[in-house]
C-alpha cells in the first residue's frame, strides 16, 4: 500500500525494486482494483501503458481462475 | 519441448488425497508423453471469487510443465471430460519458475523486506 502514497509519480513496475507482475500475486493484483473489482485506471496508478497492458492481461487471467471476481457485490 | 503453467480447479467435495492422486494421474500421462512436471503446488482449498457450476469452492492445483505441446493437447483435452476438474488454464511461459509462487509466499513478509532494502539505499 505504500506505494500509493508515494509523493512523486512514477510506474510502481518500473525501477529496479518493482514486483513482477504475475497472475499468481492476487495480493499484488489487488491493489489496481476497485471495490467493485473494475480494474482502476492508470491516470490514477501511475502505471506506465506498457506496465498497464501486462497488469490487465494478469488481472484477466485470475479472474478466469476466479482467483478475483468479475464483479464484486 | 516448451515450458508451461498449468493450474486446475478441482470440485469441493473431492477429499484432498484425491486431489493429490488426480494431479498423479495427469503427471503419469505427461511423462508418457515424454513429458514432464518440475514442480507441483497444492494451493489448496479456496473460496472461488464466483460460483462455478454451483461450485463455492475448490482445490488448486499449479503444475510447471516441460513437456511437447502434444503432450499438453492431450492433457487438456482429458481434463476437459475429467468431472471432477471444474476450471483449467494452461500458458506457455519462457522460464519456469523456481522455488514456491507468489501465491504460496506471505505478502507481508515480502514488502517488508523491500521496505528494509529501500531504507538501506537511501
Amino acid at each position: 500500500m505504500e506505494k500509493t502514497y508515494r509523493s512523486y509519480k512514477s510506474c510502481p513496475f518500473s525501477g529496479k525494486d518493482a514486483p513482477k507482475i504475475d497472475y499468481k500475486d492476487i495480493k499484488l493484483l489487488q491493489r489496481f482494483i476497485s471495490e467493485r473489482g473494475k480494474m482502476l485506471p492508470s491516470r490514477i496508478t501511475f502505471v506506465c501503458a506498457k506496465k498497464q497492458r501486462e497488469l490487465a492481461k494478469a488481472i484477466k487471467r485470475a479472474r478466469f481462475l476466479a482467483l478475483l471476481p468479475y464483479v464484486a457485490d | 519441448m516448451s515450458f508451461y503453467e498449468t493450474t486446475f480447479i478441482a470440485r469441493q467435495d473431492l477429499t484432498p488425497n484425491s486431489v493429490e492422486e488426480l494431479a498423479d494421474k495427469y503427471t503419469a500421462l505427461l511423462s508418457e508423453l515424454n513429458g514432464k512436471v518440475t514442480k507441483r503446488e497444492n494451493w489448496g482449498l479456496r473460496v472461488l471469487a464466483y460460483k462455478i457450476n454451483k461450485n463455492r469452492k475448490g482445490y488448486y492445483m499449479f503444475m510447471n510443465i516441460d513437456a511437447p505441446a502434444d503432450a499438453i493437447k492431450e492433457m487438456e483435452r482429458q481434463m476437459r471430460f475429467d468431472e471432477n476438474i471444474l476450471r483449467t488454464l494452461t500458458l506457455k511461459v519462457d522460464t519456469l519458475e523456481e522455488g514456491p509462487s507468489a501465491m504460496l509466499v506471505p505478502k507481508g513478509r515480502r514488502s517488508q523486506r523491500q521496505f528494509e532494502d529501500n531504507g538501506s539505499e537511501e
